[in-house]
């Protein structure tokens, strides 16, 4: 399983593009942390999700 | 400004407060502060008054009429660029704080040059997409600095929703997560104030060898 925001998902073998694009996250507005490191965005299409990685997906929200 | 203290009068006042190792560690410390609105001002002034050495502050815009609800300006300074009517503000609490100021849209070609000399960094913009570009970029480019960056904190939700995070090692996220400025009444000053303390409180944590928010 993969943990995600706290959530188990049974989607180790997929990347994290691919699970970006199952969600309504906006591609612009995020940053993803895996196992306590940043993912390049540049890299979210090679990152393939491992069993028990623990990723974060900090979601921004607008206002300052 | 006849009657200033000198300045050893008012470093040995902020010494009497924090103690003089914690204050040389504050006092030999640059912050960035990249936007100047709601949070930046905000963070800006809790950071002048605890004496850190030297501030960078980054923003392009002008100080609006909109603007004074809640950010750290005055209604004479509308029209004038937020990096010189903060800088002025500023230097009105703590005259021999060092003020570096840019002018400047922040972007992905000039974040690196403008925070190279930071020790840690306030995210404090206003849009989404901003914010995630300085996060992304700090966190893939600036490996040995500290981000202190911010989500969530418009409207009139209950005030101890606004927490701060540790994300990764260098990378803290202060706000609620949710409350999206686009949604309800926009920033009122209490929410948003509270959102910058958090920011420039681990800061300060930060350098005193707190790494928990």
């Amino acid at each position: 399983m993969v943990k995600i925001n706290g959530e188990s998902f049974d989607i180790a073998g997929k990347t994290l593009a691919e699970y970006l694009a199952s969600t309504e996250y906006n591609p612009m507005r995020i940053a993803v942390e895996r196992n306590g490191e940043i993912v390049p965005k540049a890299k979210y299409g090679e990152t393939v999700l491992q069993e028990d990685d623990v990723i974060e997906v900090v979601n921004f929200v607008g206002g300052g | 400004m006849c009657c200033i203290p000198s300045k050893e009068d008012m470093q040995r006042a902020l010494e009497a407060r924090h103690g003089k190792d914690l204050q040389q560690k504050f006092t030999n410390s640059t912050v960035a502060i990249c936007g100047l609105g709601g949070l930046g001002s905000n963070i800006a002034v809790s950071l002048a008054r605890a004496g850190i050495g030297k501030l960078i502050l980054v923003d392009f815009d002008k100080v609006d009429i909109s603007n004074l609800h809640r950010q750290q300006y005055k209604a004479d300074q509308i029209g004038r660029f937020k990096t010189e009517a903060l800088a002025e503000n500023l230097r009105e609490i703590a005259p021999y704080i060092q003020v570096e100021t840019h002018a400047v849209r922040m972007t992905e070609e000039n974040f690196e040059a403008l925070l190279s000399e930071a020790d840690l960094i306030c995210e404090a913009f206003d849009g989404a997409e901003t914010k995630a570009m300085l996060v992304n970029g700090v966190l893939e480019k600036l490996h040995t600095k500290y981000l202190i960056a911010a989500s969530g904190m418009a409207g009139l939700g209950s005030a101890n929703s606004i927490q701060t995070r540790r994300i990764t090692n260098r990378f803290y996220l202060c706000g609620d997560g949710i409350s999206d400025v686009a949604d309800d009444i926009g920033l009122v000053a209490p929410r948003v104030m509270l959102c910058a303390a958090h920011q420039a409180h681990m800061v300060l944590r930060i350098l005193s060898g707190n790494f928990e928010p």
